[in-house]
This record gives structure tokens, C-alpha cells and sequence, in this order.
């Protein structure tokens, strides 16, 4: 087990709950999804997992965060980076006013001194867009170019968990599929363990072995990513395919009382 | 004309220092947001510096001037180390406070030291360094503040542009969350922002001290003067203040020229004020990129 979890709580500020009680695990190499509504806090799981809480004066108040056998929750940034783990945030955050070539440098900032040659032509590899633009500045890049720019920079660091939140955000269908492709052939070939936080549930189960859905701060389904697709409230709720006889689900009483019973 | 260009190649020589000096001031803004008030202290200090092993360590002026340079980058880097760090995370205005306390601690400490009376170098800059066409003389003093202004400018250009570490200061004044998620240690930026600015207000308080002499007050209140200077060329860009250094020196020397000496240090405040009016990001603030 790479990463294990363990029944964590968080509180940002000293007051305000976010996570009560979390439990996740995530295998070497396998790519985990984690599925939820708007503020079911998929995103500050993540951000415990990185350390980023820290600087947004989030805390993780119980439980442990394990990776590689080492506790690693409450470290700085810094120092979690240093082992491995690299966020890539939600909402793509380039460096506006660097070029291409000067942002997948920054990703280089774990082992700096190091050639990085080598590394600038992996992500030049597996986004071939980025090659053509490396000298614009990452300001004036379209939404997916963007989107490849930060996975390539989180890749420059030589991650063994990439933590990836909603990386189809605001994306065109077809660039999203293209996305995911380069997101599975990341673990497939470089063996990089991924946990990806998705609203785009068709997409996300398509990759993923393994899945959790959060709400309200707490994990109320897991599963291998088959059985998540063939779970009929996942189906109903996720994936927008309601069985047959359910299609008008939005009268469906029944439908209703059983989402509530969930939350 | 020649009283013109006279003004114009000494304008051009001040500004220069002023505009490295504000460099110093907009590279801590642009990496930590802190307006820094004890920048002519910082300024200050280095001349002392600089003053104290020329004249009673009697060291070459080379090891001096490199000395002063080492000195007061590690200055920087302890005063980010010792107060500002703990304060990271703090509201700003109480970061920008402690720097009003910082400029005073100064003051204090150097007033203590070195006394309140007006200091001169010993003349060390050789005749040689003088320029001479036809009727414009440019004495040494101003040929080596363009030969160092210069310098630094192509050396912090080319530091900013190609090395990693230059690189990763600008990647946490762009985004200081993006680059904490890639592990860019951004508490060392910080770090290093505030040692370059010291090392750099040092230097041109080297200049200005060999132009017009040591003293604690004026010394630390031309350092005052990368307000106007950072004003006029936007508080976030460090080609800008370059810019706005050469257009206040000249501004400056030309007031002197053409109008009076005692109006020359009060025109860069009324021009900043009608910077503020008319453009208040300055003239090279950061244009905001905006997708659309």
C-alpha cells in the first residue's frame, strides 16, 4: 500500500470542520478516483494528502495520513514534495507570466541542480501541443494546452503519487477524452501511482481501478471502478443513466427518499 | 546644448542606481508583498559597510566593495530569517509595521555606531575613469556607477531569465500556491529576495555615497526615493523600475540644471503624486493577462 488514511478529521481555521473521519487507501500503481458532489471535500482530502492545508490554515486534527510506511500528515509542502507526492490544483494555476519551457522548469524545483533535459522531452512526448508553443507565455495558452502544461510540470518532478484534482474542469468533450488517454498511459508507463478527483464520473471510472465517492465529508462508497459503474445509485446519481423505469426520476419520490437516506 | 548633455549623461548615471536600488524594493514585493520602508537603511548600511573596511580595516577597494556585497546579502537573509519569517502568515500591515520598526532599529544602531556627521570616501576612483567629449565632462564617480548599474542589470536580467533558482522567484510571484504545490521551497525565495534587495540597495548606497558623501539621514532618505521611483514604473515590475529610476534621476538632475538645486529633491514626490492621479498602476505596472 502506498498511501493509507486512516479515519482522518479536518478543521480549517480551529473551527470549521471539513473532513470527519476519512479512511482511503491507494495501492502502488493504480490509478484511484475520488467521485462527489460540490463541497464533499475531495479536494482538501487531496490537499492533506500534499500539505497544501497548511498554508490555508487547515489542520489535520485526527487520524494519520501513512505514506510508505512514514506518518506525513501535518509536514509542510516542502518536505511532502520531496517524497514524491505532487498536487496538480484544481483550476489548471500556471505560471501566467512564464513561458512553457520556464513553467515545466519549475517543476524541477524537488531536485534542483539536476539535468532535466531528459524530463522536458517525456512531457514534450506525451504533450506533443506544448513543443510547438514552449516560448509563449503560459497567459495567453488555451484551457487545454493549460491543462497539459500543469500535468507536464507535475510530471517534471519525477511524482510516484499525483494527486490530480478535476483535470477535465471546463474542458471541450474531446479534449477531456484526450486528457484521460495521457492520464492512463502516465500510469500505465511511467508507473505513477494517481489519485484523481473527478465530477466527470463516466470519465473518471473509464481509468480508474479503484473508486470512492465522498459526501458531506465522509466516504460513503468504495469499490473497484466495475462494480462503481454497475451500483445503481451510482448510476443514478453519477453517471446520469437511471435504469429504464427510473428515467423520470426527477417525480420519483422513491428515487429522492433513497438519495437522502445516502447522504 | 552642452549644458543640456551634460545633464542628460548625469541624469542617466543616477537613475541607473536608482533604479537598481529599486529593484532590490519591487523583487521583495513581487515575492512576499511586503513594501519594505527600510530600504534606504538597507542602503545606508552598505556604504557604512563599505566605509568602515576601506577606511579602518584598510582593505583594496575590490575585496572591500565584494565584502560589502557579501555582507549585506547576508544581512538580507538574516533580517528575513530573524523577523520576517516568523511573521509569514500574518496579516501584511503587520509585516510592513515591523519594517517602519526595522528602518528605526537601523538608524539607530548605525547612528550609534558611526554618529551623525557627514562621512566622505577617500578618493580611490582613478582619473582615467573619466570621460571627456569635447565639452561634456562625466567625472569618474558617474562613469562607475554606469559601468555598475550595467553590470547588474545584465547579470540580475540574465539570472532572472535562464537560471533555475531565478526562475523559481519568479514562479512564486506569479502563483505562491502553484509553486508550494511543486515544492518550490518559497520560504528560501523569500530569503533570497530579501538578500539580493540588501545587497543591491547596498551598492547603490556605495554610489550615492561616493557622489555625495555618508551621512545617516540622507543616505537613508534617498533611499526613500524608490517610492516615487517604483511608482513611476509599477510596483511589480523590475524592468519598470529601472525605467522609472533613469526618468527620476534625469527629472532630478534636470530640475537642478534648469531650475533650482533645493527643488530637486521635492519634484520626484509631486511627480508621483501625478503619477498616482493619472495612472495608478504605474507606467509599466503588470498589465494583467486575462483569458477571455
Amino acid at each position: 500500500m502506498l498511501l493509507e488514511i486512516n479515519n482522518i478529521s479536518i478543521v480549517y481555521a480551529d473551527v470549521i470542520q471539513v473532513l470527519k473521519g476519512v479512511s482511503l487507501n491507494v495501492e502502488t500503481h493504480k490509478i484511484v478516483s475520488l467521485l462527489g458532489s460540490n463541497g464533499a471535500g475531495k479536494t482538501t482530502t487531496l490537499k492533506a494528502i500534499s500539505g497544501l492545508l497548511k498554508p490555508e490554515n487547515g489542520k489535520v486534527t485526527d487520524g494519520s495520513i501513512v505514506y510508505e510506511g512514514n506518518r506525513i500528515d501535518n509536514l509542510s509542502p516542502e518536505e511532502i514534495t520531496r517524497k514524491g507526492i505532487i498536487q496538480v490544483l484544481e483550476g489548471r494555476q500556471p505560471f501566467k507570466y512564464l513561458t512553457i519551457e520556464e513553467n515545466l522548469r519549475v517543476g524541477t524545483a524537488t531536485r534542483w541542480g539536476k539535468p532535466y533535459r531528459k524530463d522536458l522531452e517525456m512531457v514534450y512526448d506525451y504533450f506533443p501541443a506544448l513543443l510547438s508553443r514552449r516560448k509563449s507565455l503560459a497567459g495567453y495558452c488555451s484551457g487545454g494546452e493549460l491543462q497539459m502544461l500543469v500535468m507536464g510540470r507535475a510530471l517534471m518532478a519525477h511524482p510516484r503519487l499525483l494527486l490530480l484534482d478535476e483535470p477535465s474542469l471546463g474542458l471541450a468533450p474531446l479534449v477531456v477524452r484526450e486528457i484521460f488517454k495521457i492520464i492512463r498511459r502516465i500510469n500505465e508507463e511511467q508507473g505513477t501511482t494517481i489519485v484523481l478527483v473527478e465530477q466527470n464520473s463516466t470519465m473518471a471510472l473509464q481509468i480508474a481501478h479503484y473508486g470512492y465517492v465522498m459526501e458531506n465529508g465522509k466516504i460513503v462508497m468504495e469499490g473497484t471502478a466495475e462494480d462503481l459503474r454497475k451500483n445503481p445509485d451510482i448510476k443514478e446519481f453519477y453517471l446520469g443513466k437511471g435504469s429504464a423505469d427510473a428515467l423520470k426520476s426527477y417525480q420519483n419520490v422513491k428515487s429522492y427518499r433513497r438519495r437522502k437516506r445516502w447522504l | 546644448m552642452d549644458f543640456f548633455l551634460q545633464l542628460l549623461v548625469n541624469g542617466i548615471c543616477i537613475g541607473l542606481i536608482y533604479g537598481i536600488s529599486a529593484m532590490g524594493f519591487v523583487m521583495i514585493f513581487k515575492a512576499s508583498s511586503v513594501i519594505n520602508f527600510a530600504h534606504g537603511e538597507l542602503l545606508a548600511i552598505g556604504a557604512f559597510l563599505f566605509l568602515t573596511l576601506v577606511t579602518w580595516a584598510e582593505l583594496p577597494v575590490y575585496a572591500a566593495f565584494l565584502l560589502t556585497l557579501v555582507g549585506s546579502f547576508a544581512l538580507g537573509f538574516i533580517v528575513e530569517r530573524l523577523f520576517l519569517r516568523p511573521l509569514i502568515g500574518e496579516p501584511l500591515i503587520e509585516v510592513i509595521m515591523l519594517t517602519v520598526g526595522l528602518a528605526s532599529m537601523f538608524k539607530g544602531i548605525m547612528l550609534f555606531i558611526w554618529g551623525g556627521n557627514l562621512h566622505t570616501f577617500p578618493d580611490f576612483l582613478p582619473e582615467t575613469l573619466t570621460l571627456q567629449w569635447g565639452t561634456i565632462h562625466v567625472p569618474p564617480v558617474y562613469v562607475a556607477a554606469l559601468i555598475i548599474g550595467l553590470l547588474f542589470l545584465t547579470l540580475f536580467g540574465l539570472f532572472f531569465k535562464y537560471s533555475s533558482q531565478g526562475i523559481f522567484m519568479r514562479s512564486v510571484a506569479d502563483n505562491q500556491s502553484a509553486a508550494l504545490s511543486l515544492g518550490v521551497h518559497v520560504k528560501r525565495v523569500f530569503a533570497l529576495s530579501w538578500g539580493i534587495a540588501a545587497l543591491v540597495a547596498a551598492m547603490s548606497g556605495i554610489v550615492l555615497g561616493i557622489m555625495n558623501g555618508i551621512n545617516v539621514h540622507e543616505l537613508s532618505s534617498i533611499g526613500l526615493k524608490v517610492f516615487p521611483v517604483v511608482i513611476l514604473g509599477g510596483l511589480d515590475s523590475i524592468g519598470g523600475a529601472v525605467i522609472g529610476g533613469i526618468l527620476i534621476g534625469l527629472l532630478e538632475t534636470f530640475t537642478g540644471g534648469y531650475l533650482s538645486t533645493s527643488l530637486k529633491d521635492v519634484l520626484p514626490y509631486i511627480v508621483l503624486v501625478v503619477i498616482l492621479l493619472v495612472k495608478p498602476y504605474g507606467l509599466f505596472g503588470l498589465v494583467e493577462i486575462e483569458r477571455v
